[in-house]
């Protein structure tokens, strides 16, 4: 019966996070909902209102109130000593966030969307997350860097790539992924709490949705520890991880009861709790919508393979956007992100009910 | 003669220091071409189409002589304004835009590319050391005239030396600063200890200023345990907390932008220093310039961008470099106030940062400084610029445009250096230099642990199982390790 039920809720748009999905997560209390966008807001005004080192910068940050609104209020709250406005060169604002940073400030440096990043990334890079190791410890960088991530819709192959693995790839960068607001909140006050400095990759199409939180997640006190992933759903049969808007996706098999983790932090990777449910349910598959090259998948699959092979009952399968730059056109871009269809076949191959894919190229 | 000297260079300075501290922040414009200070404070108004025609300096400059207004950061805006109804020739209407009023003219004209004479240059001392008459300098005292001369002779030997050491396979990378050391160690004397530094790579006259010994600087270049980088990046990237020195990281440029940054950290703890950085000719191409000086100049931040135009970027000479008048002309262009200066020449050097000091702090706004010198040295010891430059040229600058040779003229001159000081000197900072090096040689280099340290605040548990996993390795099998990996 539950499974026809969840059956009917697969028919639904997929792009849609149904409310009524939440009744599968054990919240306490679940009593407010708050979009993303609310939980990222609040996040900063109570992390400026407690540290008065923390200040904002990036374009439109401040009059416009946030290209995507997630800074609303705030100029008005903490005047523009602390929201700047920056001009337009991502390259001089994250120097100069990082300058800030060396001295004691803690920035939290807004990009446009993460391909903007690319202008900046070698002050990410080089200036940010090097300094601490390069300096022996003498300059710490307390920095955020935030902003959205991924395919949005519509947008073409310049605003559109997801930069996990990139920035996961490097020593010295915390590297989180927020999926709902709870997440948004927690993992948000803890990067800006952090001494090491944070990428922090949220989903421009989830901003304008409403999750359930708990009261002790509106608390300002709230923060969510770096390095813990998610069980978002406990299963038996197969081990599914996602990050950001992907973790959506899954909460919606027919038939297999599915282990739904959500990775929440990318780097560090919570390799124990992924090998934990990998060792229970023998099987794993790994969705992001970013390149299937060097993407966070084969981390995840790499990992699984050095500590837990001999649990492993079948190959382990990633499922990751097309290996192509993002094409316009609504329907090719359908076809380049993962949709539900696609985990589910995979997931159904890892427990053998359909035919396995022919060898490719 | 010298007595003779001695006494007007000193009244002359006296004179000059109370003229300079009544009329600083002011509008004086001392126009003198070959050796006075020359101060083109930007009035802010508009240049009307005829001046713009001619371009020339002098001319505009006699005008705003006649306008001795203290320039204040926070009546810029309504000066603009108020100069504008006040002048009334030339066809004066004005229109609005955003970004304020501006006249206009129907009769077209470009701005030139260029003036017709070059930005001229600050300096104080002949190239013989003869201190030029009627010149506008900051008074240095004689402790700290001795210790600038004998920091630039260390700084000098330093550099042979270790020079040496990376030719005998000692070290593995060295770059001197020679020709460029009355530009580290003069800015140096004129700062604080509290001004923060950023520097490029070719300033560690600025970290010996501050007390860095011979023996750290030897720390560094080896790598051992007892170098305050610990070991984690190639010769010469020195960095010192307590000395206020950022750590020298490669990127060029990179540390413009962070230098505003850190100003306006400054700033809004209305701290009473500022954030000294440089950069070579060469950087100023790259896009963080742009940016650093944009945004100090936007956010009004105590910052001074000192600019060493040495000639030469690697083998890149500036003609290839840029097309404008060197550096100090693009400090109006993002509304700093700017200044070229003899980098060869002490002197000149510690009154400029002085004088830039004081602005920077009092009326929190960057400045910058364009210090011209020459490169006598190759780029490093991965570079042979005879390849690229001629011999003679190299051999000139080493020999007739010295700044230590310069310096030393002077302080003997004035009866504060001698010979027998110079000999004594030469041959103790040599004797301390081979020490330093023996034993930093000597030194062990970082244990492993330090392999995993630093690079976050807390180390992750992945890096504490990956060390004591490599440690379990080297135990098990130590013929497979080199003997001097301490465990």
């Amino acid at each position: 019966m539950l499974a026809i039920a969840r059956q009917r809720m697969l028919g639904q748009s997929f792009k849609k996070i149904l409310p009524a999905v939440s009744v599968l997560r054990s919240y306490s209390s679940a009593a407010k909902q708050i979009t993303v966008r609310e939980a990222l807001n609040s996040a900063l005004d109570e992390e400026m209102s407690a540290d008065p080192k923390v200040f904002l910068m990036g374009e439109e940050v401040g009059e416009y109130q946030g290209a995507y609104k997630i800074t609303k209020g705030l100029l008005e709250k903490y005047g523009p000593e602390r929201v700047l406005d920056t001009p337009i060169t991502e390259a001089g604002f994250t120097g100069i966030g990082v300058g800030a940073a060396y001295y004691g400030l803690k920035p939290v440096v807004e990009f446009m969307t993460f391909n903007f990043s690319m202008q900046a990334i070698d002050h990410i890079i080089n200036s940010a997350a090097k300094s601490n190791y390069m300096s022996a410890g003498q300059i710490s960088v307390p920095i955020v860097f935030r902003g959205p991530n991924g395919a949005a819709a519509g947008v073409g192959a310049q605003h559109s790539q997801c930069y996990a693995a990139w920035y996961a790839s490097c020593p010295g960068l915390k590297v989180l992924s927020p999926y709902n607001s709870e997440d948004a909140r927690g993992l948000l006050k803890a990067a800006i709490r952090d001494p090491d400095p944070v990428v922090f990759l949220e989903n421009e199409l989830l901003y304008g949705e409403s999750f359930p939180v708990s009261d002790e997640v509106l608390d300002s006190s709230f923060c969510l520890p770096i390095g813990k992933a998610k069980i978002e759903r406990e299963g038996k049969d197969v081990t599914i991880t996602a990050f950001s808007k992907m973790a959506a996706e899954m909460l919606e098999k027919d038939g297999i009861y599915a282990e739904v983790i959500n990775l929440r932090s990318i780097r560090p990777l919570d390799r124990s709790t992924i090998n934990a449910s990998v060792r229970k349910t023998n099987r794993l598959i790994t969705v992001e919508e970013g390149f299937p090259q060097h993407g966070v998948g084969a981390e995840i699959c790499a990992s699984v393979v050095e500590e837990s092979f001999s649990y492993l009952d079948a190959p382990v399968e990633r499922i990751a956007g097309a290996d192509v730059p993002m094409p316009y056109a609504a329907n090719l871009e359908r076809m380049a992100v993962p949709q539900v269809e696609d985990i589910v076949r995979a997931a159904k191959r890892a427990c053998y009910r359909s035919v396995p894919l022919a060898a490719t190229a | 003669m010298a007595n003779w000297l001695r006494i007007s260079s000193r009244t002359v300075a006296n004179h000059i220091k109370k003229r300079m501290n009544k009329e600083f922040m002011g509008g004086a414009v001392h126009v003198n071409q070959s050796s006075g200070l020359w101060w083109g404070l930007n009035r802010g108004g508009p240049v009307s189409d005829r001046n713009r025609r001619h371009m020339d300096p002098l001319a505009w400059n006699r005008a705003t002589l006649l306008c001795v207004q203290r320039f204040k950061t926070t009546l810029a805006e309504k000066q603009h304004d108020s100069f504008l109804s006040s002048d009334s020739d030339d066809d004066n209407q004005s229109v609005d835009f955003p970004g304020g009023k501006v006249s206009y003219t129907s009769e077209m004209s470009f701005i030139s590319e260029s003036s017709q004479t070059r930005v001229p240059c600050y300096r104080v001392l002949e190239d013989d050391g003869d201190l030029i008459s009627d010149c506008d300098f900051q008074q240095v005292s004689k402790e700290d005239a001795v210790k600038m001369y004998s920091n630039m002779v260390t700084l000098q030997i330093m550099d042979n030396i270790f020079y040496e050491a990376q030719r005998q396979g000692r070290i593995s990378f060295y770059l001197t600063s020679a020709g460029e050391e009355a530009i580290s160690i003069a800015s140096a004397a004129a700062l604080s200890e509290q001004d923060i530094i950023l520097p490029q790579y070719r300033e560690p006259g600025v970290l010996l200023w501050r007390g860095f010994t011979l023996q750290e600087f030897a720390d560094q270049c080896f790598g051992n345990k007892a170098d305050y980088g610990k070991g984690r990046q190639m010769p010469i990237h020195y960095g010192s907390k307590k000395h206020n020195f950022f750590t020298i990281s490669s990127p060029i440029a990179t540390q413009l932008p962070q230098a505003a940054g850190i100003a306006y950290s400054l700033k809004m703890d209305n701290k009473k220093a500022c954030v000294v950085s440089y950069i070579g000719d060469g950087g100023t191409s790259e896009g963080d310039f742009h940016a650093g000086l944009n945004f100090a100049a936007v956010m009004e931040a105590p910052v001074i961008f000192f600019c060493r135009n040495n000639g030469w970027a690697i083998s890149t000479n500036v003609s290839e470099q840029f097309r404008s008048d060197g550096i100090v002309v693009k400090g109006r262009a993002y509304g700093i106030r700017s200044i070229r200066v003899d980098g060869n020449d002490a002197l000149a050097v510690y009154s400029a940062v002085s004088a830039a000091r004081e602005m920077a702090i009092n009326e929190q706004r960057p400045i910058l400084i364009e210090a011209l010198t020459y490169r006598v040295g190759h780029h490093s010891t991965s570079d042979d610029s005879t390849k690229y430059r001629q011999l003679d040229e190299i051999v000139y600058w080493k020999k007739a445009r010295n700044p230590v040779n310069r310096f030393r003229n002077w302080v003997q001159n004035i009866g504060w250096w001698s010979e027998q000081q110079e000999t004594q000197l030469r041959n103790s900072v040599r004797k301390q230099l081979l020490e330093a090096i023996q034993v930093a040689e000597k030194t062990e280099k970082p244990p492993l642990s330090e392999l995993f340290t630093d690079v976050y605040d807390h180390p992750p548990s992945n890096l504490e199982e990956q060390e004591k996993h490599l440690r379990e390795t080297v135990t098990r099998h130590p013929k497979d390790y080199p003997s001097d990996i301490s465990v």
